[in-house]
């Protein structure tokens, strides 16, 4: 259960930083992107996935969540 | 040399790496790569910020060394306790030439050592007591100060003691800020942990001071600058050009920086972020809590200071845009007049860097400008996201090393004969010796500052005076024997 930064970048794309492994990469797909619910499976532009329990909606960014690394990822 | 392809890189850094017992081998060639400017992330070729191996000479520091000389040690109106024995904040005293703006030993403490001198009794008993009456006496003697941080040594972890509780006490007693932190120097594998736990420092002890005062009179264009710690005067030469485009720079973390210049940061409109790697983790708290967006910038070289400058103006209205564009253009003759006079000097000239923290990406910007070319770079202390941000930096199928050691670092420069190496005092005899042009590049060598427009100048002479020196091949390095020498030796 890594802690993870969720932020935009200076091109004003989805980011995921994890503190813990300095690990910055932008965000390509997210499962639910604000319409119902904001969170999801989040897949990173390198591969990698993570879980984010689900909000109701897009929270004010940056925010620090908990995150669960996803099946294969 | 002319320019190595990648196939000869490759192959370079396998001899290198040769002498080298297996396991070590393995490990090592990890932190060597060719560099690929195409990647996108530098996991996929180089490794960083992992133990160094035990046997090889690295020039890393510690935690404490993170916390203490870099992060906390420049605030000047604070007394930072070096607690534990005497030997860590004597021998790294002043060492890092942070200017700042005051009178020594009463309103501002930078270059002084303040420690609580262990002894054998106070490992044994535990020093929480020592600790209370070295803030007692400070109080007597510099009732100046605006606060206190106790920067922990090794043994502090090691015995135990609970600092926290008395800062706590120190800080109800004299209603001053009191920061414990454990910085102790085993944690982590570099000085890098130190900065961290340093930001984390001063996110829990320092930053929220003011967060219920909103007396401070704002303005839109206040800015912070972040990681510049003003060697040689950095912070000012680059604080000079912010506040011409008409910005207020309201904090200074933390070269020449001060204690309510951290209080007040959180009010800011903008963090500039000059050091990613050792204030990043604290800008990005301010995002989170405060909402204060960061950006990075560069000012080494004009070409960078330029775009930096731009970037910067971009997040304002057109008014300080405008003032920017007209800051430029004043001082346009300025650089130009610099770059006409070294850049036939140095012109083709070949680098190699091994430095921390921001320099070895950042500084590549100030020797384009001169004409030189930058064939070989390095971090003491890097993480994957530094490396990251070089990728793109550095020339196709150029040296990148991590953590480099001693002997690869020598090896490097015999082999791709660089015509100036810009490193630390701890590399700097060797190479002089060898007869190889040498510039510190953490103190600016004694000279700087190298930031901005001004700091340009001052660097382009330096390398000037540096590489044109006529001294550098009439020496003979002293472990090199001659053949005659030698035969001379047998006979006798």
């Amino acid at each position: 259960m890594p802690s993870v930064m969720i932020r935009r970048n200076e091109a004003g794309e989805l980011t995921l930083y994890v503190a813990k492994r300095d690990q910055e990469d932008i965000i390509e797909s997210m499962e639910k992107d604000g319409t119902d619910g904001w969170g999801g499976t989040v897949v990173l532009k390198d591969g990698t996935s993570y879980y984010l329990d689900p909000l109701d909606e897009e929270p004010r960014l940056p925010i620090t969540l908990r995150a669960r690394r996803a099946q294969g990822g | 040399m002319a320019v190595m392809t990648r196939e000869e890189t490759e192959a370079l850094i396998q001899e290198v790496l040769e002498v080298y017992p297996e396991k070590a081998k393995k490990d090592r060639s990890k932190h060597l790569t060719p560099n690929d400017p195409n990647l996108e992330q530098s996991k996929k070729c180089i490794t960083s910020n992992k133990k160094s191996l035990p046997g090889v000479m690295t020039i890393r520091g510690c935690a404490y060394a993170g916390s203490k000389g870099v992060v906390w040690g420049p605030i000047k109106d604070m007394i930072h306790i070096s607690h534990g024995p005497v030997g860590c904040g004597q021998y790294s005293r002043a060492g890092r030439r942070n200017y700042y703006i005051g009178t020594t030993g009463v309103n501002a403490f930078v270059t002084m050592n303040f420690t609580t001198d262990f002894q054998e009794k106070d490992i044994v008993f535990g020093g929480d007591k020592k600790l209370d009456k070295t803030i007692d006496e400070i109080e007597a003697l510099f009732p100046l100060n605006k606060g206190v941080t106790i920067q922990s040594e090794c043994p502090i972890g090691l015995i135990g003691d609970d600092i926290e509780a008395v800062a706590k006490k120190k800080n109800k007693e004299y209603d001053k800020t009191v920061v414990p932190v454990r910085c102790e120097g085993f944690r982590g594998v570099s000085q890098s942990l130190g900065h961290h736990i340093a930001n984390d420092a001063v996110r829990d002890w320092a930053l929220g001071a003011r967060d219920e005062d909103d007396s401070f009179e704002q303005t839109d264009y206040d800015v912070a600058i972040i990681g510049d710690y003003n060697i040689g005067g950095d912070a000012w030469s680059s604080r000079i050009l912010l506040e011409e485009m008409g910005l207020r720079v309201v904090a200074q973390w933390s070269g020449d920086g001060s204690l309510a210049e951290i209080e007040l940061t959180p009010k800011v409109k903008l963090n500039l972020v000059h050091c990613y790697r050792s204030m990043n983790y604290i800008s990005r708290h301010m995002e989170e809590k405060y909402n204060v967006p960061w950006i990075e910038y560069n000012f080494f070289g004009p070409t960078k200071t330029v775009e930096s400058m731009r970037k910067i103006a971009s997040h304002f209205d057109e008014s300080i845009q405008a003032k920017c564009e007209e800051i430029i253009a004043k001082y346009k003759p300025e650089w130009d007049a610099v770059i006409a006079k070294y850049r036939p000097r140095l012109e083709g000239k070949r680098v190699m860097l091994y430095i921390g923290g921001l320099r070895p990406r950042h500084v590549i910007g100030s020797y384009e400008d001169l004409g030189m070319e930058v064939v070989g770079t390095g971090y003491e202390f890097g993480h994957n996201d530094d490396y990251d941000r070089t990728l793109k930096e550095m020339g196709d199928a150029t040296l990148l090393y991590d953590d480099v050691t001693g002997y690869e670092f020598e090896e490097f420069v015999k082999k791709v004969k660089p015509d100036l190496i810009g490193s630390g005092i701890k590399e700097k005899y060797i190479f002089q010796k060898m007869g190889v042009p040498f510039r510190q590049m953490h103190s600016w060598d004694y000279s700087g500052p190298y930031h901005g427009f001004d700091g340009f100048a001052i660097f382009a002479r330096d390398m000037d005076m540096t590489l044109n020196n006529p001294c550098w091949n009439k020496l003979k390095a002293p472990w090199v024997v001659d053949e005659e020498d030698e035969s001379l030796a047998a006979t006798a």
